[in-house]
């Protein structure tokens, strides 16, 4: 069941500062993620968990980086539901986790970061894990 | 810290992924919800079974670090005879 939205307003507006598109709705993600050229980044928000905490500052310290995805990315797992189911079934073989982060590039996943790869883990170790994959696949 | 996050009143392994030997040889990887009486509460759980898994249980967890976790359960007790070594996931070999 979804948290108020009061509530989870703080989280969503840590990742929207960064210059990443929330998107809310089924179409939003199709409208975003059906472009099948180029680089995207989609962040799995969450609520629940400790390594909630951890991956949002692990996304800002990733996206100060000089080399990053063209176009940036969210959905909010268990608040959006619909839009998160939709952003998960351009990903693949990939399991489902939150938070997470997906990077596609030409409509293909390249690298995933999942939740168990991000908790327990500091922010620094995590943005080092997103900025390789930015190396690798976004220069 | 930043971040902000809701993880009201829980023991420290609450919600972080863990594999889970079984005694009876199974594997069982997913997130830990609490320890009870009545065993160990995990959600989201993928389990190997080595009697009728086509893979080795380390091909089966590098598969899963890879991947994600395949849940086939949204929720088991592991009884407390059951549970053996408990590790994180992130620290699997």
């Amino acid at each position: 069941m979804p948290y108020p939205e009061m509530m989870v307003k703080p989280m969503r507006e840590e990742v929207t500062r960064l210059g990443v598109e929330e998107l809310r709705s089924v179409s939003d993600v199709d409208v975003a993620l059906s472009a099948s050229s180029g680089t995207a980044l989609v962040f799995v928000n969450s609520v629940c968990g400790c390594a909630a905490g951890m991956a949002r500052p692990a996304l800002a310290k990733a996206l100060a980086h000089g080399v990053k995805p063209a176009r940036l990315y969210s959905v909010f797992a268990g608040q959006d539901l619909d839009a998160t189911a939709r952003a998960r079934s351009y990903f693949g073989e990939y399991q489902p986790s939150s938070p997470s982060v997906a990077l596609l590039k030409d409509g293909k996943v390249v690298a995933f970061i999942h939740r168990h790869q991000i908790e327990g883990r500091h922010p620094d170790q995590v943005a080092i894990a997103l900025t390789q994959a930015f190396d690798a696949h976004c220069a | 810290m930043s971040g902000h996050v809701f993880h009201p009143g829980h023991d420290e392994l609450h919600g972080v992924t863990v594999v889970i030997n079984g005694v009876s040889g199974r594997t069982y990887l997913g997130r830990w919800h609490e320890r009870g009486a009545r065993g160990v509460t995990m959600k989201d759980v993928a389990i190997h079974d080595p009697v009728s898994s086509p893979l080795a249980v380390a091909a089966w967890l590098a598969n899963q670090e890879k991947f994600g976790v395949a849940a086939s359960e949204k929720m088991i007790i592991i009884p407390n005879e059951e549970a053996g070594a408990i590790r994180l996931f992130s620290d699997a070999p």
